[in-house]
């Protein structure tokens, strides 16, 4: 068989290879001629065809049959193999691989060679892929070598220590008698890698640190010598003694210093020294600085010396070298948070780091800009983000608009600038802003209740402008809905009013409704927009149309949406005054708080509704006195009252509910039991979920008359809640059959102290005469204990005129009411 | 602590990898491409710095070739450059003006070099003219076992051409 070809001549046969497919093919040929080569057991040419093997590799291929080859041409006698051996050993054969640990003795006897360079070798594939049951067989051995006086192997030694420490670090007690007089080498090498074992076992344990921290002299008597030491040709780098020496002495006494008031008062004076001395013309005494300002910024340095570290930082930012640039806000980024002040001063370089072309530095100086904003600078530095927002990558828009969005809640100094600021970033980025900004911002508009014409104002403006940026459609959709009428009245006091008309408002939002370019979210606002307008505008008809032409949409969302306000606007007319009144202010609990307003399908309005607290509440305590009063009992507990809505605060409450609810669970179609959909009002209701109670069927509990006097006649029809069995809900009807109307009509209640019960809004105050309608109120009560359901009743109306109150008890529940 | 360098040719043909790091080959295999990838896509006048995953990525190009390594947090990526450098120093010392050419027919010969200045993601020796010594007289060492076995021992053939592979 003829000798193997040589591995030049290989790769030069291979590389003559004009495409894919041939060298495929010349691989394979020679892959089969080593494997045959193998299979004879070759013991000349074994470590050339490894070698080539390799080469293949390399390339690509796959060459896993070469692995047991590597371990006898470890286990050989000869250099060459051997050389060979642990190089394939160490790019082929890895802990994942079986064979590997049959290395583990071949290893072993090597680091007891004779020849160091065949140590070495040992020693290296040990500290670069060792696994844990080699390094654990081993750790011995290299221990043992830890402690020789050859300085080749002992730099070697440490090294590999260094690696058995990362895989099996309980090893690490066993290395620590073999440290002790590490640093006294004169040897760089040995030196280098010592302090690199050291920095690994003290970064691992807090006892060993705190057993090196008496090294911190040493430490700094040789950091002391390396920059005072002339010049040392072995060891120079541009006029530098050793830097990467002296970068891993800066890296442990940052460890050694760390919380650490005396090792750090030691090392004060060298820092200053290498802060002040070093040459910064090259990169590698920037490298030093480096570090250096790292470790002051680390350890517990004294403000002059802290000041001297942040000034170079503020140097290393006019650097023309862009590394050096980066590195500076990388290190500005961390220190931010801790040297405010000193930050702030270099804030006008950072700020045109924006502008700069590299797209590392960019987002460097974006995130530390961020960092900077504070109540003082924010207009300037807003004018600068937002410019920069303008011209950016698309990758940063969605981050930059989010961190404007932040800063400007934070430190807007009035609420027309932040306002200004959203329309700003929506008009430039609208497409790019996340999707739970959009509640935050309408939220934000909510509040700002002097704004509402200005914002609607120039909302609309811009959607004639551009309908493409979703969240601004739908930002402003919701506010041309709530605050339409402000938009048409033309009463705008920040700036000039525009005329437009109701018609034109309604082109617009339907308009977005058609548009290819909205999302099925963004239609689901204009739909609601359009029909809260319904209370706001006029042209009713025009809104009844395209209401009910979205009846029969494909879109399911925005057909249940259309189904429901059609039906607001026959069967549940009177409602939609009240159900579609202004927003109440809402309370923000967290400052950005996506967890608050997160959107559950796409709605907005449901979501709100959690956040605020229900004003009603905390309302009528003087009216629960009257009734203690009057009713005379210590077992009667006072009950919340909601009054007819005149204030939209109050009013707000369980109608916003309302809307809500017909969205969330989607009622169909009411049946015809006139109770009205229940609310959530967070005290009462653990249990109850948003179902409405229509869809509860409950006719099993008969309904009563409750009181008949006078004319008037109350009667309760009930239901149960269906999650919550001991809820009862009891409508209440009053009717009139007099010839006069019951007009100021006030109906409370109260119940025994083991019940609890939540009064409603009743529909209306007046009790028509003839028994031509009714009023409707719901009331619902908690009976845990299962009790006799007992109520006592107060009724105050004026008839004719004149007023009347009326008190009573109401005894005669159905049993099934309360059981 | 370095997690694996990587030389690489413009056309992306990889030339040299040294892991650290135990990791599968199909992982390396992916590793090796998003590096090719993303550093071949840097524009001329950006700083040699990147982030990818939670590591800083350090390259440099010298003529033909990348140079590429990957370092942990709290590593200082100036001195990376520093290191980079200092091994093209030694390859160029050892081959005599080295050109990519070198290293692709010299490749066992370049990883060890490498392993003279690295082990385990450190380095291990500061000084260039002890890791050159030391290579010197490991080719030497490797010299004499060839000639004491061959038949014709052959004395002025220059390391670069006399290999027993």
């Amino acid at each position: 068989m003829p000798a193997p070809i040589r591995l030049r001549e290989l790769i030069r046969t291979i590389r003559t290879a004009r495409t894919q497919a041939e060298e495929r093919e010349m691989i394979q040929k020679e892959c089969a001629a080593i494997r045959s080569s193998f299979r004879e057991e070759d013991n000349t040419y074994r470590c050339r065809n490894v070698a080539k093997l390799l080469y293949m590799h390399m390339l690509g291929y796959p060459a896993h049959f070469g692995q047991l080859e590597c371990l006898k041409l470890i286990a050989s006698q000869k250099f060459t193999d051997k050389r060979i051996g642990y190089l394939g050993a160490m790019l082929l054969l890895d802990e994942r691989q079986d064979v590997h640990l049959l290395m583990t003795n071949c290893i072993k006897n090597d680091l007891n060679h004779s020849t160091q360079y065949v140590q070495g070798l040992a020693l290296c594939t040990l500290g670069c892929m060792g696994s844990s049951e080699m390094c654990r067989d081993l750790a011995g051995e290299v221990e043992k070598l830890l402690k020789t006086s050859n300085s080749y192997l002992r730099k070697k030694a440490a090294l590999c220590a260094v690696h058995v420490i990362r895989k099996v670090p309980e090893l690490m007690e066993m290395f620590l008698p073999a440290t002790k007089n590490l640093l006294s080498e004169k040897n760089h090498g040995v030196l280098h890698t010592s302090v690199v074992l050291l920095t690994e076992m003290c970064e691992r344990s807090p006892d060993m640190l705190s057993h090196f921290r008496k090294l911190v002299p040493q430490l700094v008597r040789i950091l002391k010598n390396l920059i005072m030491s002339g010049y040392s040709p072995e060891h120079d780098v541009s006029g530098i003694s050793d830097p990467f020496l002296q970068v891993r002495i800066l890296r442990l006494l940052r460890i050694l210093g760390k919380g650490d008031d005396d090792s750090s008062e030691a090392m004060n004076d060298i820092l200053a020294q290498v802060a002040t001395n070093t040459e910064t013309s090259k990169n590698v005494g920037n490298a030093i600085l480096y570090e250096t300002v790292l470790t002051i910024m680390d350890i517990k340095s004294e403000s002059g010396l802290r000041v001297l570290a942040i000034n170079i930082l503020g140097r290393f930012l006019l650097n023309n070298d862009k590394n050096i640039r980066y590195v500076a806000l990388t290190s500005l980024l961390k220190t931010v948070q801790t040297d405010h002040n000193a930050v702030q001063r270099h804030r006008s370089t950072i700020v045109d780091c924006l502008k700069d072309l590299d797209v590392s530095i960019k987002r460097r100086a974006m995130e530390l800009s961020f960092a900077l904003v504070n109540g003082n600078n924010i207009r300037g530095m807003m004018k600068e983000l937002l410019y920069f927002l303008d011209s950016c990558d698309p990758d940063f828009k969605a981050d930059c608009a989010s961190g404007i969005f932040l800063a400007a809640e934070k430190y807007a100094p009035s609420k027309r600038w932040h306002i200004d600021t959203i329309m700003r970033v929506l008009t430039t980025a609208g497409s790019y802003v996340r999707d739970d900004s959009v509640p935050n911002l309408i939220q934000l508009i909510t509040n700002s209740v002097e704004m509402h014409a200005y914002t609607v104002q120039r909302l609309y403006k811009a959607l004639l402008d551009d309908i493409s940026q979703q969240p601004l459609v739908q930002v402003a959709s919701w506010c041309i809905g709530e605050y339409g009428d402000l938009l048409v009245s033309g009463q705008c006091e920040e700036e000039e009013p525009i005329q437009v008309s109701e018609d034109e408002v309604l082109d617009v939002l339907e308009g977005l409704l058609v548009s290819n370019l909205s999302t099925p979210v963004t239609r689901g606002y204009s739909l609601t927009a359009i029909m809260k307008l319904s209370t706001r505008f006029s042209s009713l008809n025009r809104i009844k149309k395209v209401v009910s032409i979205y009846g029969s949409s494909i879109d399911v969302e925005l057909q249940q949406r259309a189904v429901e306000y059609n039906a607001l606007f026959k069967k549940y007319d009177h409602m939609r005054p009240a159900l579609l009144e202004r927003m109440p202010i809402m309370e923000k609990t967290a400052t950005n708080g996506p967890s608050e307003t997160v959107q559950t399908n796409g709605e907005t309005d449901s979501t709100i509704l959690d956040t605020k607290h229900l004003p009603s509440i905390s309302q009528p305590a003087s009216q629960a006195n009257d009734l203690l009063d009057l009713l005379g009992g210590n077992d009667v507990v006072p009950i919340i009252q909601t009054t007819v809505p005149t204030k939209p605060a109050s009013a707000g409450g369980e109608l916003l509910d309302l809307l809500g609810d017909l969205s969330l669970t989607g009622g169909p179609t009411p049946t015809p039991a006139s109770s009205v959909p229940m609310s959530q009002p967070p005290f009462l209701l653990d249990g109850l979920t948003s179902q409405p109670l229509f869809n509860d069927i409950a006719a099993v509990i008969p309904p009563m008359t409750a009181y008949n006097k006078n004319g008037l006649i109350i009667e309760f029809t009930f239901e149960r809640s269906n999650p919550n069995p001991n809820i009862a809900v009891i409508t209440i009807h009053a009717t009139n059959s007099t010839e006069a109307d019951m007009t100021e009509f006030v109906f409370q209640a109260a119940v025994p102290k083991t019940f609890q019960l939540q009064l409603l809004s009743p529909s209306s105050n007046v009790v028509p005469a003839f028994n031509q309608g009714s009023v409707t109120q719901v009331i619902r009560v908690l009976n845990p204990q299962k009790q006799q359901l007992r109520m006592r009743i107060k009724l105050t109306y004026t008839h004719k005129g004149s007023p009347v109150q009326d008190l009573a008890e109401v005894n005669n529940f159905p049993p099934q009411s309360w059981q | 602590m370095m997690h694996f360098l990587l030389l690489f040719s413009r056309q992306g043909k990889l030339r040299l990898q040294k892991w650290f790091l135990p990791l599968p080959e199909r992982e390396r295999k992916k590793i090796v491409k998003d590096m090719t990838t993303m550093v071949l896509a840097r524009k001329p006048r950006t700083c040699n710095f990147l982030h990818w995953k939670d590591l800083k990525i350090v390259y440099k190009r010298y003529a033909s070739l990348y140079f590429c390594c990957a370092l942990e947090n709290q590593d200082n990526e100036l001195m990376a450059l520093e290191t980079l450098h200092r091994y093209v120093e030694l390859l160029d010392k050892y081959f005599g003006n080295v050109c990519e050419l070198d290293i692709i027919f010299n490749f066992e010969k370049a990883y060890f070099i490498l392993d003279e200045l690295l082990m385990g993601g450190e380095i291990q020796e500061t000084s260039k003219l002890s890791i050159v010594k030391s290579i010197e007289a490991s080719d030497m060492l490797q010299e004499t076992e060839q000639k004491r076995r061959s038949e014709h021992p052959s004395s002025s053939e220059i390391i670069q051409n006399t290999t027993c592979f």
